[in-house]
């Protein structure tokens, strides 16, 4: 091991130690660098002058606690006080590329190497005091960032005297590959989870009390000196771009500036009011274009009519036809799940400030180091030479509308010279966020003569998940660079139900369909929370609950008597004995009641982590409003970091699962989505939020943690169309289940 | 059209000159820097930007600043401090309530006045009263939690 005088300090290796105190520097007081090495502990983890840690963590929290996660698991490797780790998130300056927020694996992945470079460090320092204090590592202890000897407890050093404010220089192995995989690991250990302290405890989060004394900041309330604020102007028909821009028309508007290219069109100002009046002023003549759009009552129709152009069987088992055709009984069913929009509490918003050798962009974007990459091209400059900087913007879900309007802001910045701050209106927000794609599913299953299912087939058609990619790495996937004549080149991508019951004969397949229009379409799909998982699990599992009923076996018993999984069976019963679930043939005990009472189950099963749903709801036969008033979750994502963060997380699940049960349908006419704002594309209000939501965590040492920002949101819907289904005795093939399509379906 | 007028807000007079139409929100964010009314919809439709104007709630994005004249205005920063702090505030904490975050100006400046009113404030009662206030995350359950929790404090 090197000797401390070797190793540099951290304030001359220049970035590592720089507070973040929300005064943020200009570009031009910002070294481009394509960021820290995965090779270099020092990239991963450092130790401040008074003996407190700094986790540069490559990945960011949406508001789901995942930052005090990695705090915990840092802490307890390394053997500081959770107090003292503090973290460096989403900056493509000072963090590797992890990935961004993708797929739930900001604790499941990212934390992987954030647990060996702990182990690692706590293994140099460990060296180093042996070497200060001339005892062998093994005789000595660690507690709170301070080694003694076994032996002679006075006998000390700390962390601070031995590394603070200096680089470690300990090279980790890593495997190549940056984002999600990237794993990088030291010669360490990690800790057995026996003998973890933090892990496993409710450690608050800090943020939200920077909130509610009003110092928390998002990027909205980013501004550089000389700052303009813009507002894009979108056509009124899709597809339609301006063929002539009088700029006259605001010319008594103070500071203003027009940026058109081709079909991309932006005013800027300094005062952001003068940008809201200038966009509205503008006068702008637009090219005359055919609607492009079957419009939203046609939709269906027009999915069942489109020729695919990608089919995929990843799951096929036997002669699923064969068995089907010769079993005693045949069900089937088809059912339908519309577009749904991101639709973040505030539209997107980002500032660049873009320079001719370098540039940065504040975003709230989930994967800065990819917009970093898209800003890059959209520039003309190198990857190295813009630093994208993560500060938290309105939920995100997934890929919103923060890409698009990182790449809008960045193309502003550029023509005008100056930095420039792009906040959406509410009607790009909600109308012109990616979707997330509509898809009809169809389910066909033979049975014995005992009520077993002999033959499966769940056939889903879609639009692809993936019109535009989901890394914001390409301007040719934004809306900007499609404005200005990038097409659209989606990859075709949905999925299959991934429960792994055990049906002798199955196939499970999935086909696409032509995205509606091939370029700057407010119907361009990419992800949204649970890529296709919400529409899969609301099929798949109403489908469960329709063979159950079918063939008189209460929907509990069903499910466990087509599994073997002894996780899957563990969670399902938990779920059933805590929610208190007597078995029963689904709408046996209804009522004529004005408001009815029913009760529905469902499972789902996302990568490792499993979740089974019990819900109770009422149907007001009236008004048509369903109400789910009591849930019981069950929950298995392996080791349990953090409890409360991790019951907070199923919550929001369970509830914006709810919302897009009950609420959420993107509407849209031959020119244009009309779902613009929170009239147009309702959400849940308190009134609609269930009564209780119990959860049992079925915590797993022994097992890796999985991933817990969107599994429970898959089987939501299906849990209440079952209860539905058990209340009235009417499925709900279509969603969302809203108040008019229940009163047309019951009345 | 531009206009020198002066504000009232947590107790501090502020003068700007703007254009009397536009709305109070952008007097605090853009002129002001006081930021945690927030832009959500710019329709009085989520809450994200409510502040109290002579006590109030009021959508910040939908009154015109020449239209507040002498009143006084609360916002966020002026219901509490760390040291002091407003029973929502610890209860917000306590209940680690909302997720992104965004919304939360709206849920507390609307629970304020709520709970001013109504101070023993039931499940009921803020179900009802805050079902104009957006949040996207689903986070509602531990809003609900901490306003009942401050309604008890």
């Amino acid at each position: 091991m090197g000797n401390i005088s070797r190793r540099s300090l951290l304030a001359s290796g220049g970035a590592l130690v720089v507070a973040f105190t929300g005064q943020l520097p200009a570009a031009a007081q910002v070294t481009a660098r394509t960021g820290p090495a995965p090779d270099e502990l020092d990239s991963w983890l450092a130790i401040q002058q008074d003996g407190s840690v700094i986790a540069f963590f490559g990945k960011m929290d949406p508001g789901q606690g995942v930052d005090v996660a990695i705090r915990q698991i840092v802490a307890d490797e390394i053997d500081v006080q959770v107090e003292r780790v503090s973290i460096v998130m989403g900056d493509t300056a000072r963090t590797v590329n992890q990935g961004g927020a993708s797929g739930s694996t900001g604790v499941e992945r990212g934390g992987i190497t954030l647990r060996y470079a702990g182990a690692e460090a706590r293994r140099v320092l460990l060296d180093l005091a042996s070497e200060r204090l001339g005892v062998a590592a093994d005789a000595l202890h660690v507690r709170d960032g301070v080694i003694s000897v076994i032996a002679e407890p006075a006998r000390q050093v700390s962390y601070a005297e031995l590394i603070g404010n200096r680089h470690f220089d300990v090279p980790m192995q890593w495997n190549g590959i940056y984002g999600n995989r990237l794993v990088a690991r030291g010669r360490a250990e990690p800790k057995r989870p026996g003998d973890y302290r933090v892990v496993g405890t409710s450690v608050p989060r800090t943020d939200i009390a920077e909130n509610v004394f009003a110092r928390h900041r998002f990027v909205t309330d980013i501004r550089l000196p000389g700052m303009l604020h813009a507002r894009m102007i979108r056509p009124a028909v899709t597809g339609s771009v301006p063929t002539a821009v009088d700029e006259a028309s605001v010319a008594d508007i103070p500071g203003v500036h027009v940026v058109w290219k081709q079909g991309f069109l932006g005013v800027a100002a300094p005062r952001e009011w003068d940008a809201i009046r200038a966009a509205g002023k503008l006068k702008v003549i637009w090219s005359q274009v055919t609607p492009p759009f079957p419009g939203n009552a046609a939709l269906y129709d027009h999915m069942r009519a489109a020729k695919p152009i990608a089919r995929h069987e990843p799951l096929k088992q036997g002669d699923a036809d064969a068995a089907i055709a010769a079993a005693a009984r045949v069900v089937e069913a088809e059912y339908e799940w519309p577009f749904q929009s991101h639709a973040s509490m505030g539209p997107a918003c980002a500032v660049v400030d873009a320079g001719s050798e370098a540039a940065t962009l504040w975003t709230g974007t989930q994967k800065p180091h990819f917009a970093a990459a898209g800003v890059a091209r959209i520039l003309g400059l190198k990857r190295a030479q813009v630093r994208a900087i993560w500060v938290r913007g309105a939920g995100s879900y997934g890929r919103n509308d923060a890409g698009d309007a990182a790449m809008d802001a960045a193309v502003m910045s550029q023509a005008l010279g100056a930095p420039v701050r792009v906040q959406y209106m509410r009607a790009e927000g909600t109308g012109w966020d990616p979707k997330g794609p509509a898809s009809i599913h169809r389910a066909r299953a033979g049975l014995d003569s005992d009520g077993k299912v002999v033959g499966y087939r769940f056939d889903s058609r879609g639009f692809s998940r993936t019109d535009i990619n989901t890394t914001e790495s390409d301007p040719a996937h934004s809306l900007a660079g499609q404005s200005m004549g990038m097409k659209l080149t989606p990859t075709q991508a949905f999925g299959i139900p991934t429960e792994p019951y055990q049906f002798p004969a199955q196939l499970r397949a999935w086909e696409t369909i032509p995205a509606l229009f091939d370029r700057a379409s407010p119907l361009r799909s990419s992800h949204l929370r649970d890529p296709v998982g919400p529409q899969l699990g609301f099929a798949s599992e109403s489908f469960i609950d329709e063979l159950a009923h079918a063939v008189g076996a209460d929907a509990v018993a069903f499910r466990l008597k087509h599994l073997r999984d002894p996780r899957a069976i563990a969670a399902i019963r938990a779920c059933a004995d805590r929610f208190g679930w007597e078995p029963r043939i689904a709408a046996s005990s209804r009522t004529p009641a004005a408001v009815a009472t029913g009760r529905g189950f469902a499972y789902a099963q996302r990568g490792q982590t499993i979740v089974a749903l019990a819900v109770e709801v009422e149907v007001n036969r009236t008004t048509g409003r369903v109400w789910p008033r009591r849930w019981t979750v069950a929950h298995d994502c392996g080791l349990v970091i953090n409890p409360q963060g991790l019951r907070l997380c199923i919550e929001g699940n369970i509830v914006q699962g709810t919302s897009r049960a009950l609420w959420e349908e993107v509407t849209f006419d031959p020119a244009m989505v009309t779902s613009l704002d929170w009239l147009g594309y309702p959400i849940l209000d308190l009134t609609d939020v269930p009564g209780a939501i119990d959860i049992v965590l079925l915590d797993r040492p022994d097992l890796p943690p999985s991933g817990a920002g969107e599994g429970s949101i898959r089987p939501v819907a299906a849990a209440i169309g079952n209860a539905i289904f058990d209340a009235t005795g009417v499925r709900q093939r279509r969603a969302p289940f809203t108040p008019e399509r229940i009163k047309a379906a019951i009345g | 059209m531009i206009r020198h007028l002066v504000l009232d807000i947590d107790g501090q007079q502020h003068a700007i000159d703007a254009d009397p139409e536009m709305p109070l929100l952008y007097a605090l964010r853009d002129h002001l820097r006081l930021d945690n009314p927030r832009f959500g919809c710019g329709l009085g439709q989520c809450g994200a930007c409510t502040v109290h104007v002579d006590g109030a709630p009021t959508r910040s994005c939908s009154l015109p600043v020449s239209a507040v004249g002498a009143a006084r205005v609360t916002t966020l920063a002026g219901l509490g401090t760390p040291e002091h702090p407003h029973a929502l505030q610890s209860a917000f904490i306590h209940e680690q309530a909302t997720q992104c975050g965004y919304c939360l100006n709206g849920w507390m400046m609307t629970a304020a006045a709520l709970l001013r009113d109504k101070p023993h404030a039931t499940e009921a009662d803020i179900r009802d009263g805050l079902s104009g206030v957006k949040c996207r995350c689903g986070s509602h359950l531990s809003i609900l939690r901490a306003i009942l929790r401050a309604a008890q404090a």
